[in-house]
């Protein structure tokens, strides 16, 4: 018996830990449990019944917490409630927690909480913490041993008293295409000093569209290593330093234990409070924090990974079920339950004390609650059905999530991802679409789009909850009466409920968090995505070197690959005309254009030539653009910005190559992309020869290369045979 | 009872750790603390047993021991009471139908015929024997009836069988602790010069087995398989490392290839069947049967409160339990294999790790008890010895009605 021998060991060397005479912590093991996760993830159902208390396989999720807490060592547990405070303190009263010796189980209760800083903050207030402790929220599952964690935990305490926080982590690889954790969470990001197992970076809310995190760079040179994992998981499960909850009277603004607390905590340099990690390996802890992880750690408890967690050994409020061998895989049954010898009831499939399955019937991958009627010929698949529901004949469920006292008419269908919350009842034949919620309360009016505001919305959910109850109870005396006219269209005859609209994030969201697996096509779509998305990130990274920020791409220093130089050239002139533009627009120095061209230059390997080529197109290109009326007012213009920027120009024509680089570029404009000039050709030459832009020899010998040329390409030096006879002679006078 | 029953709730929370002897002193102290009426004494004490080692079974009904101890207990009140009777029976004429309105109480069998009262008390007063297991007596009608005698002597009577009781629950506990000497004593016997034994995982009764041979200097080799998925193969290599003996560890698989260099096989049990089988640590049945291919002799060391009166085939008995597949794999390394988010939704990697084997009797050359070597054809014979029929099933009437 391992596990056994296991718990012995943890409550032996808790012992220990308690005798060592000069450790402070002489006193028990105490815990913080959270019963309130602040979020609003679990809604509608969250409205009727807190999370702590909705069954996970069977068993209320405080239950596997509070279990762990007692075999982990832990002698005092202090329960926070806050949103419906009442059911919690109810429940707990009633079970056997509170009757546990060397484990004592108390309530604080408080209403005007929201979010877990306040909940700390009271507790402070209380002073009923006296040591180290552990902070857990109640939805956490796990069998780990904390001898360990909470040995390492000391033991740096007493070297470093800026050890506050060890926090529990797991091995998890997070799905390469939805880019979320196994339990729909966003993919984490951590750093973590691999000596020291000191954390130094947590990031949650990486933006992936970026496809970069962001490090500091301090992180690097204070610590000579450092490995950066994103295929941990938080466990949430936390050893803390009684100053933890100074920390959070001290920091009024921390809500959030991650978002704020741990970041919080990591940034701040000046106090030097440290929090370091322990990492899991053969013990099993999770967090179920949505629809998703609901799904995940069902599964995970019926394949046993929580032993002795499992619904066929006995913890605190499981009632004894049995095993039975379906296939190769194994099912837990409750021996009272009534089965037709025609159901098939297939492998991983927990059902509850008292059901009756009717004939015809398929069930699998299943967890079924107690006192549930199955009619005939129902269809159950990966679902998830609490007690006392009655599915009537011919319907069809498939990854689904019913809670207590649902009715479902005969031949109605749940699509996947669908949550039916408390009494409601769907309708004959009645189809109610993927993803939907249902519930006999109305959505609340309140939209938090926003995550921040879950917070705010909390508090006023809580508050509404009051009257929300009132309305409802009501409602439920109206709704039995009433119901078939006011619903009928919304959930089929007979149905009562409403279908809430999807609003946090839209669809794009629900089928990341819903109990239905990603549909194969949203799998594809996104892989197809992240594809693109990578084309983009390197697209981007010419994008980003043709700016000229980076240090010369690859493609452009070989150089040898025509395409690529074309394109280079391509994207180098775009970026010299983008630059020259921004200099008019913003009356940048020449000097300045100078460098930021040269700059460029110099990224993409162009010659001089290249330079004054782009520089000249780039200056007609915005004569043309000035807004003229006629050819003269164009070739004014183009005079103007000449005159301006003829320093720009004239610093790259070093030689007559480059000068009749520009003359060759100048046709090839009026030629092509800019025919205006190209009446004014012989003008514009002019001018660029008075500017002393050009001088003759490169205009004589642009003529002399084009004497053999096609007749198509000696329009121009035709229009301005004058001006080169002209020069001709006045170099021949010279002479 | 509220002491009790907080004892019981300690027991229960401390359950993982139940070993036979913890539950006969429990036992023990809630036979002590049972308030003992002038009539129907046994019964009364029969009840607190049972609805104390009800709760005890239910908590944890893997652990066949614990429902073995309670048995033997239950076993001992009815010895005791019996001794008791038999010896009152001398002094007074029996008065077969005395009490009746006593027991209306417990079963209501006020309506039983004075024929049938009579058969039930002869059945008291026989021995245990084979016939009594397999008869199909009334199970309650066996000890109400025990208790009527004559008022004179009552309270006497209540103090010593109690005391009796007390005692031979003490002697249970003794036996119990001592029952791992009582078997290792045997070892020479079985143990020869220049030997070679192999035996699969770890079992303190094997190793104090084969301690006890190695210090009457018996000189012997020992084949340690390391027992898959726990290894605690690897511990009993090193515990006999370190009392001088020539080990050598082999994996599991490998079994088969050295078995024809074994002489004799030694293993320790989770419990013995009453039909001789044998369930034990997962890999045993290979083991088993790699020595009957090579007529090896395959050796069981059981105390005697390992012996379960049930048959495997009760479904009162969970034959199995089925541990964490963390054992067999890192679930980090595997997290993408059990990605539940994409495809169907049902997993395709399913991890068994299941605890016991279950080694048919025919397998098993020998058993060696704290009371001797024998045959598992004979386990039936020593578990009359230790239960009485009416104790196979303990759980209380208005369950087993329902």
């Amino acid at each position: 018996m391992g596990a056994q021998k296991k718990r012995a060991a943890a409550a032996a060397a808790a012992a220990r830990v308690s005798e060592d005479p000069d450790d402070l912590a002489r006193q028990p093991l105490q815990a913080i449990l959270l019963a309130d996760s602040f979020t609003t993830k679990f809604r509608p159902i969250t409205l009727e019944r807190p999370k702590v208390l909705l069954p996970l396989v069977n068993v209320p999720m405080i239950n596997y917490t509070l279990a762990w807490l007692e075999a982990a060592g832990v002698a005092e547990v202090f329960v926070f409630c806050c949103a419906h405070s009442k059911q919690v303190i109810d429940y707990l009263e009633n079970s056997e927690w509170f009757s546990q010796p060397n484990f004592t189980v108390k309530t604080i209760e408080s209403h005007n909480i929201i979010s877990a800083g306040d909940a700390l903050r009271l507790i402070y207030e209380q002073n009923v913490i006296h040591g180290d402790f552990v902070l857990i929220s109640g939805d956490t599952v796990s069998n780990m041993s904390l001898t360990q964690a909470l040995q390492e935990h000391k033991e740096r305490k007493k070297k470093d008293n800026n050890a506050v926080m060890t926090m529990i982590i797991k091995k998890s690889k997070p799905s390469p295409i939805t880019r979320q954790s196994r339990l729909g969470t966003d993919e984490l990001f951590m750093a973590i000093d691999p000596n020291t197992k000191q954390l130094l970076y947590y990031e949650d809310k990486a933006d992936h569209s970026k496809g970069t995190i962001c490090l500091d760079k301090m992180l690097l040179a204070e610590n000579p290593s450092i490995s950066l994992h994103n295929d941990k998981q938080d466990c949430y499960i936390d050893i803390c330093s009684p100053e933890v909850l100074s920390l959070f009277t001290d920091n009024f603004d921390y809500q959030h234990l991650r978002r704020h607390f741990v970041k919080g905590l990591l940034l701040d340099d000046i106090m030097g409070y440290k929090i370091f990690t322990h990492e899991i390996h053969s013990s099993y802890a999770a967090r179920i924090d949505n629809y998703r992880s609901y799904d995940i750690v069902s599964k995970d408890i019926i394949q046993r990974w929580t032993y002795p967690y499992v619904p066929d050994v006995k913890f605190c409020g499981n009632r004894a079920t049995k095993l039975e061998r379906r296939g190769i895989c194994f099912t837990a049954f409750n021996s009272e339950i009534e089965q037709s010898r025609s159901a098939q009831v297939g492998s991983f499939t927990v059902i509850g004390y008292g059901t009756k399955i009717g004939s015809n019937s398929k069930i699998s991958d299943s967890v079924i609650g107690e006192g549930c009627t199955i009619g005939s010929n129902v269809l159950i698949e990966g679902s998830y059905i609490w007690d006392n529901v009655i599915i009537e004949d011919g319907c069809e469920l498939r990854h689904v999530i019913v809670c207590d006292g649902v009715i479902m008419k005969a031949g109605a269908v749940l699509k996947p991802g669908v949550v039916l919350s408390f009494k409601v009842v769907i309708g004959e034949r009645f189809v109610v679409p993927a993803y939907s919620k249902v519930s006999l309360l109305q959505q609340p009016t309140v939209h938090d789009s926003d995550e921040e505001l879950e917070y705010a919305d909390n508090s006023s959910g809580t508050v509404e909850f009051s009257s929300i109850q009132g309305t409802a109870d009501q409602s439920n005396g109206e709704m039995t009466s009433e119901s078939s006219e006011a619903h009928k269209p919304k959930l089929g005859t007979g149905g009562v409920g409403y279908i809430w609209s999807i609003c946090e994030g839209g669809q794009e969201e629900e089928w990341r968090h819903s109990v239905a697996p990603i549909p194969e096509d949203k799998l594809t779509e996104l892989s197809e995505a992240m594809d693109d998305d990578q084309e983009l990130v390197t697209q981007d990274r010419t994008a980003l070197s043709t700016s000229g920020e980076l240090i010369s791409d690859s493609n452009a220093s070989e150089g040898d690959d025509n395409e690529d130089s074309k394109d280079d050239s391509v994207y180098f002139e775009k970026e010299v005309e983008a630059t020259f533009l921004r200099a008019v627009e913003e009356n940048v120095k020449v000097d300045h254009v100078i460098l930021e061209v040269n700059s460029l230059r110099l990224s993409y390997n162009m010659t001089s030539a290249d330079c004054a080529g782009a520089v000249f197109y780039s200056m007609m290109k915005l004569a043309i653009k000035t807004p003229h009326s006629s050819a003269s007012e164009l070739q004014q213009n183009t005079a103007n910005i000449i005159t301006t920027w003829q320093k720009l120009l004239k610093s790259y024509l070093l030689e007559i190559d480059e000068e009749i680089e520009i003359i060759l570029k100048f046709e090839e404009m009026c030629l092509e992309s800019a025919k205006e000039f190209s009446p004014l050709f012989a003008r514009i030459l002019h001018i660029l020869y008075d500017k002393d832009i050009l001088q003759e020899d490169a205009i004589l010998r642009w003529a002399d290369e084009k004497e053999g040329a096609d007749e198509s390409d000696k329009v121009f030096v035709r229009q301005s045979e004058k001006f080169i006879q002209w020069l001709r002679e006045a170099s021949e006078e010279e002479d | 009872m509220p002491d009790t029953q907080a004892l019981v709730m300690t027991f229960l929370t401390s359950l993982k750790n139940a070993t036979a002897r913890q539950t006969a002193e429990l036992l023990r102290s809630v036979i002590s603390q049972q308030r003992v009426p002038y009539t129907n004494q046994a019964g009364a004490l029969i009840d607190a047993v049972k609805a104390v080692g009800e709760q005890l079974i239910a908590a944890n009904p893997v652990e066949l021991a614990v429902g073995n101890i309670v048995r033997r207990v239950l076993h001992i009140i009815r010895e005791e009471d019996l001794s008791l009777t038999t010896a009152a029976i001398g002094e007074l004429n029996l008065s077969a139908v005395s009490d009746d309105e006593n027991d209306d109480d417990r079963d209501g069998n006020t309506t039983l015929s004075a024929a049938a009262v009579a058969a039930a008390a002869r059945s008291t007063l026989r021995p245990p024997s084979l016939q009594t297991l397999l008869e199909d007596t009334p199970v309650s009608a066996a000890v109400p009836q025990t208790s009527s005698s004559g008022a004179a002597d009552k309270s006497s009577r209540s103090r010593k069988l109690k005391h009796d009781v007390i005692e031979a629950v003490n002697e249970l506990i003794q036996d119990i602790v001592t029952c791992h000497e009582q078997i290792a004593e045997q070892a020479v016997e079985h143990i020869h010069q220049n030997e070679v034994i192999l035996t699969l995982g770890s079992s303190r009764t094997v190793s104090e087995f084969l301690f006890a041979a190695k210090e009457k200097k018996r000189s012997f080799r020992v084949f340690v398989a390391e027992g898959a998925p726990r290894y605690q193969g690897h511990l009993l290599a090193k515990e006999l490392v370190a009392r001088g003996l020539q080990t050598t560890l082999i994996t599991d698989s490998a079994v088969f290839a050295m078995i024809s260099r074994v002489n004799m096989v030694i293993v320790g049990a989770h419990a013995v069947m009453a039909n001789g089988g044998v369930i034990a640590p997962v890999g045993m049945n290979l083991v088993a049967l790699a020595a009957q291919k090579h007529a090896v002799p395959f050796v069981v060391l059981a105390g005697s409160h390992k012996l379960c009166p049930l048959y495997p085939h009760n479904p009162e008995v969970l034959l199995n339990e089925l541990r964490s597949p963390s054992e067999l794999l890192d679930f980090g390394e595997f997290s993408d294999c059990m990605d539940f988010g994409s495809g169907s939704g049902s997993p395709l990697l399913h991890v068994v790790n299941p605890a016991f084997d279950y080694v048919p009797p025919k397998l098993v050359s020998l058993f060696i008890t704290d009371a001797g070597g024998h045959n598992p054809s004979y386990m039936y014979r020593l578990i009359a010895d230790y239960y009485s029929a009416d104790d196979l099933v303990v759980q209380r009437r208005a369950i087993a009605g329902n």
